[in-house]
């Protein structure tokens, strides 16, 4: 090997920098700005949120003192929990449920051999580069009693509800705002996984006679599996994450409707103050994260048929 | 998106069959868009109008005046522009330098600095806003825009950066990098005069989505800005709010329309980069 013959010949002249050792301090000169980074805003907060999470700290009235298990005791009673929990777990499964069904529909569709088929998938992918908070603010408009969506229901003789003030939908009204809004990028990964299908699969079970259904269940969605897992934990994980979508629809309501588990978070830390609790909840959503991302990743092994 | 020889197994019926279907499905991703731009030219009376007004009638323009008399609008975009700007470049130096040195570098410890580099892609950043603040509070940083630009770079959103970056740089032929090491180029002469400029897809796709990330962060701006001429964008949107806190329709669709049209603009005439890059990085990621 050439490294080895150039390694020889520079530690003569240099016997401590080695060819190695200087490759070595390039590697972390290379990543310290990233590992300072984890340690300075990932590893120290996650230790102080632990911290702060056994004291009882309220800004407003000037505490802070050390109270143990207080706090988790407190959310575990807490009577707006089950609400919370409730709220964040239709959230994620009515998004990871309509997202990935109407995303596998859309690459499906976008897939076939169309004059003009990119138009349609620019304007799938469109929302994705719309600013969040305009989309929502949009939504918002339209989703008003007397809005554009009632306006347009009316024309065809339905009186439409107050969409984001009755509970039922209210919740629906911000998974279909979100869907739409991310849609795209579950649409595009798959998009790309359908093409990476060999043909000749198709080919050879179309000889055989197998049905177009027979074909995608038995050839697509095993080929695919890799991404319909990917982007499933993409999914799920960001819809833990929701808030902006939240604060600017429903605040959270009516009642506790849609109060997620980030948003009672910003609730509980920053509008009543309660860093304490704030950090309880915060490892609650830490936990719950950390589950869920295991869980996928055992279920990787069985589920995954294929992989490069 | 290979091109091919048209399979021309659909009939014409089934063909427009699956033109209508797409056209029903478009409808909910353009209409929203289509009646904020067309809505934030009504006049206020007529953004409520039953049966509703797909193509305005009358144009009311001052609402787009009003959007700056309310608020300092021009620094709010600004604020945005330049941070995201910030951010994007500073993500793509980071994460292309951690990635590379994880992907080619061998040097002790490796694996288990990766490891933890790879928990901030475990962690969601909500999760570690309290303290967050409660750090940029003692530091004196809590109302200036360093919150947004400094944890974005250098913490949990980089590490999918770095990710994609490191699974792209594995996947380089090692070759060109041997020859390079021959002629006498350094490490740091390898990586940027030839890896990186072969990374160049890899590089885009970090590009737009940390460029996304940064236009569409909301919870960071609320917590750590508190006077208008500090806010970005998201966060101005919400406050063209009347004296009852109700919303002001014709000026926030303004405002949104503003916001949103520069950006889907932009990706219209660049879709090809935008698509294709993200769908990289799923893939690779």
């Amino acid at each position: 090997m050439p490294t080895a013959a150039l390694t020889a010949d520079r530690s003569r002249k240099r016997p401590f920098w080695t060819m190695e050792r200087r490759d070595s301090l390039v590697g972390y000169l290379f990543i310290a700005p990233q590992l300072v980074g984890i340690v300075l805003f990932v590893l120290i907060p996650l230790g102080l949120v632990i911290w702060y999470s056994l004291h009882e700290w309220n800004v407003l009235a000037g505490t802070f003192r050390f109270v143990g298990d207080a706090n988790y005791q407190k959310l575990a009673a807490d009577p707006a929990l089950g609400d919370v929990l409730g709220a964040t777990a239709i959230f994620s499964a009515g998004l990871v449920v309509f997202n990935l069904s109407l995303a596998l529909l859309l690459a499906i569709l976008v897939n076939q051999k169309l004059r003009g088929i990119t138009v349609f998938r620019t304007i799938f992918f469109s929302p994705v580069v719309v600013s969040l908070v305009a989309w929502t603010i949009v939504w918002s408009f339209l989703l008003q009693a007397n809005g554009g969506i009632n306006g347009l229901l009316q024309l065809i003789g339905i009186s439409g509800p107050n969409w984001l003030r009755s509970p039922p939908t209210a919740m629906a009204s911000v998974i279909v705002v979100q869907v739409f809004k991310n849609v795209g990028l579950n649409m595009v990964l798959f998009l790309a996984a359908l093409q990476g299908v060999p043909r000749e699969l198709y080919e050879a079970a179309r000889v055989d006679g197998a049905s177009r259904f027979t074909q995608f269940h038995a050839i697509t969605v095993p080929l695919i599996s890799p991404t319909i897992l990917l982007t499933m934990i993409i999914t799920i994980v960001g819809s833990l994450q929701v808030f902006a979508q939240i604060a600017v629809l429903t605040q959270g309501g009516p009642g506790m409707s849609t109060t997620v588990l980030v948003y009672y978070l910003y609730q509980q830390a920053f509008q009543f103050h309660r860093f304490g609790y704030g950090a309880t909840i915060s490892i609650l959503l830490f936990l719950i994260v950390a589950v869920l991302t295991f869980a996928q990743w055992q279920m990787r092994k069985r589920i995954v048929f294929y992989e490069n | 998106m290979r091109t091919e020889t048209p399979r021309s197994e659909l009939s014409p019926r089934a063909r427009v069959a699956l033109y209508g279907l797409l056209c029903v499905l478009a409808i909910p991703f353009v209409f929203p868009t289509w009646w904020m731009v067309t809505s934030s030219v009504k006049p206020i009376s007529d953004i409520f109008a039953f049966p509703p007004e797909l193509i305005p009638s009358r144009f009311d323009w001052s609402t787009y005046a009003e959007v700056f008399k309310l608020q300092p609008f021009a620094q709010q975009y600004w604020n945005s522009c330049y941070i995201a700007a910030i951010v994007t470049v500073g993500t793509m130096a980071v994460s292309s330098l951690a990635g590379y040195a994880f992907a080619r570098i061998k040097f002790p410890g490796a694996n288990l600095i990766f490891m933890v580099v790879l928990l901030g892609l475990l962690i969601p950043s909500e999760v570690t806003i309290v303290p967050l603040f409660q750090m940029f509070l003692k530091w004196g940083l809590v109302n200036t825009h360093w919150p947004l630009i400094l944890v974005p770079i250098f913490g949990a959103p980089s590490v999918f950066a770095t990710f994609v970056m490191r699974q792209f740089f594995i996947a380089l032929p090692v070759e060109l990098e041997e020859a390079a090491k021959v002629d006498g180029l350094s490490r740091f002469g390898i990586f940027w005069q030839i890896a990186l400029p072969l990374a160049k897809p890899a590089l885009a796709a970090v590009a737009i989505f940390t460029f996304l990330h940064s236009w569409n962060l909301y919870l960071e701006p609320i917590v750590f800005l508190t006077t208008p001429a500090n806010f970005t964008l998201p966060q101005a949107l919400t406050q063209y709010v009347d004296v009852y806190q109700g919303p002001m329709w014709n000026t926030q669709l303004a405002a949104a329309t503003l916001t949103a049209l520069p950006v889907l603009v932009v990706f219209i005439f660049a879709q090809r980069q935008f698509i294709e890059g993200l769908a990289h990085t799923g893939l690779k990621g």
